[in-house]
């Protein structure tokens, strides 16, 4: 049943001559992954997609914390999108969940209440002699990956098999709420079974886990995170999810949104130095990736050069799971070997053995 | 009767998330706020489909409207397909329009969002740059976090030839005409006026807190302070 709904929410992703858009969140804490984003479209699926230096934020962020009104952020848009179009591209692809989620939300209020549109135009013509263009197809970046995860299947140098017991990992995996919640029939799989990050572990070798909270949000609410005096609504979140998913024993957790990766991490981190629960084997936290790196370690790449250090939970118990070979002494270097110093000892990681503390088993 | 409502109605999220509202409370049930916060969507629905002044200018003046925190979860759940978060996201707006926002403890935190996200916004084209998630104000981090944060050139260098500098790449410097576009859009389109009110009436209710005015110190008051009054 839940493979036949899946199917029902399709939605038509270009296959070429893609215009990214990068994310506030994903280059600040995973620019490894934009970068391996753009390597395997280019070096491995010899795939058109064009880096625009000119292109801002959407501004998202302070739109959901309402401090950037709707007029506003619906002419920065367009403002994206004619740059798009200036540029010779129609196929508009976004690095954030956020951002993914205006853009559709954008569009279909210009079709909804065509008098916005028109407004919209109006701004940008004044603020920047430019003329709205709008794309012919809107697509998250794990569109792309999921789009072309057969032909990633092809080169793959592993699968995301456990190289000890030749099983499947379990992998949970996490939509991030503005993929499909907003406009279902813009995810693949809608809102309810959405498939993007499960059709690329189930094409990569890996076991999808089903859990209570699987589609709760992470917690980022936007101000209930960004403000610090709100900070607890936000672990309070990421804590029921990690508890709803530790009794799956999760090998990993690959999340779809930037945002959604960092406090899934980072709240792990929190919650072991507030009152030492892990959720991961050993004590150790569940270590929490983006697709593009789930991708880059399927088709070989280093781990570092990934930018998997820049997690908080350590990343080593699963790549030495998936038989990856890494140098430990790298992971924290700078270029050509530069040593730049190592993070403080934190309960999550690895480190950390001679603490005891809760094990979920 | 219905003057709020109107102004409420003339934001299309309003018009978009609001028909009629059967009160089935889904949209409860399943928000993730609720289950933190003393906060229930389908209430601030049922006001808002009165058309009460009253009532709404309580909302408009509450903690409760800013507890939501527009994650979107009500929109596919509602069986009439009504949008709560849109209406929360039309509430907030009016409140910041009117001044009401300072009313409440959690409302005033728009200062410190106005400020931390909007600015940069202005300052760096971006709404967040590695140098103001300082770890002192982001403790929840953590140490690799930490790390990053002291050695960012560094760090960044590894993914990017483009960190601080002009060029295509993660946290390049945004160019200053496209600055100078993102300036003039908030300008025109109202973006600016919406961020000077925000100060406006935080300058007026910090002073009338017994502060020297809407300072750093305010704003950080606003960022930290919580009466945890609101479970």
């Amino acid at each position: 049943m839940r493979r036949a709904s899946w199917q029902e929410y399709q939605k038509e992703i270009a296959a070429d001559k893609y215009y990214y858009a990068r994310s506030c969140i994903r280059q600040n804490f995973f620019p490894g992954s934009e970068k391996a984003f753009l390597d395997i479209l280019t070096n491995n699926l010899g795939i058109d997609i064009y880096d625009d230096p000119l292109h801002t934020s959407c501004t998202g962020i302070g739109y959901h914390s309402d401090v950037v009104p709707l007029e506003t952020i619906m002419t920065v848009v367009a403002r994206q999108f004619s740059l798009m179009a200036e540029a010779g591209y129609e196929n508009f692809i976004s690095s954030c969940i956020t951002s993914f989620g205006i853009y559709n939300e954008v569009l279909a209020t210009w079709e909804e209440f065509p008098e916005t549109e028109e407004r919209t135009r109006r701004y940008l013509r004044e603020a920047t002699g430019r003329e709205l263009v709008k794309p012919r197809s809107i697509a998250h970046t794990s569109d792309i990956v999921f789009y072309h995860r057969h032909a990633i299947a092809n080169q793959a140098k592993r699968r995301l098999v456990n190289v000890h017991t030749g099983k499947p990992l379990n992998v949970v995996e996490h939509i991030g709420c503005h993929y499909a919640k907003i406009f279902p029939k813009s995810g693949i799989g809608g809102s309810e079974f959405p498939y993007v990050l499960a059709g690329m572990i189930e094409a990569w070798g890996g076991n999808v886990v089903d859990y209570p909270e699987r589609r709760h949000c992470c917690g980022f609410g936007f101000r209930n995170y960004l403000v610090q005096a709100n900070r607890g609504s936000s672990i309070a979140n990421s804590h029921k999810k990690l508890e709803s998913m530790a009794p799956y024993k999760p090998d990993f957790i690959v999340a779809n949104c930037p945002g959604c990766a960092m406090f899934l991490d980072k709240w792990q981190y929190a919650i072991a130095e507030m009152d030492g629960t892990t959720y991961g084997a050993d004590g150790r936290g569940i270590p929490v990736l983006t697709y593009e790196e789930m991708a880059g370690l399927v088709l070989g790449y280093d781990p570092w050069q990934l930018g998997l250090q820049m997690h908080q939970v350590d990343v080593e118990p699963l790549l030495d799971k998936l038989g990856v070979e890494y140098s430990p002494e790298a992971k924290y270097l700078g270029e050509e070997g530069k040593f730049i110093g190592r993070p403080r000892a934190a309960a999550v990681n690895c480190e950390e053995q001679r603490r005891i503390y809760e094990i979920r088993r | 009767m219905g003057k709020y409502f109107d102004m409420l109605a003339e934001d299309v999220r309003l018009r978009e998330g609001l028909k009629a509202c059967m009160n089935c409370g889904v949209c409860t049930a399943v928000c993730p706020a609720a289950e933190f916060y003393n906060y229930d969507p389908r209430q601030i629905v049922a006001i808002v489909q009165t058309r009460d002044d009253d009532e709404i200018e309580r909302l408009l003046k509450s903690d409760v409207i800013w507890y939501c925190g527009e994650c979107m979860s009500c929109r596919p759940r509602c069986p009439r397909g009504n949008t709560p978060g849109y209406v929360i996201q039309a509430l907030r707006t009016l409140s910041q329009r009117l001044g009401l926002f300072v009313e409440s403890e959690k409302g005033r935190q728009q200062l410190a969002l106005k400020r931390l996200i909007g600015d940069n916004i202005l300052r760096t084209g971006y709404c967040l740059t590695p140098k103001n998630i300082r770890p002192e104000m982001h403790p929840e981090q953590g140490r690799v976090w930490e790390w990053i944060y002291e050695n960012d050139e560094d760090v960044y260098a590894l993914f990017s030839d483009c960190y601080g500098k002009e060029g295509a790449g993660a946290l390049r410097r945004i160019d200053q005409e496209s600055l100078d576009e993102i300036h003039r859009i908030f300008e025109v389109s109202g973006g600016k006026a919406f961020y000077d009110n925000i100060e406006l009436h935080s300058e007026r209710k910090a002073r009338e807190m017994g502060y020297e005015g809407a300072t750093d110190e305010y704003m950080m008051e606003t960022y930290t302070y919580n009466s945890e009054n609101h479970y």
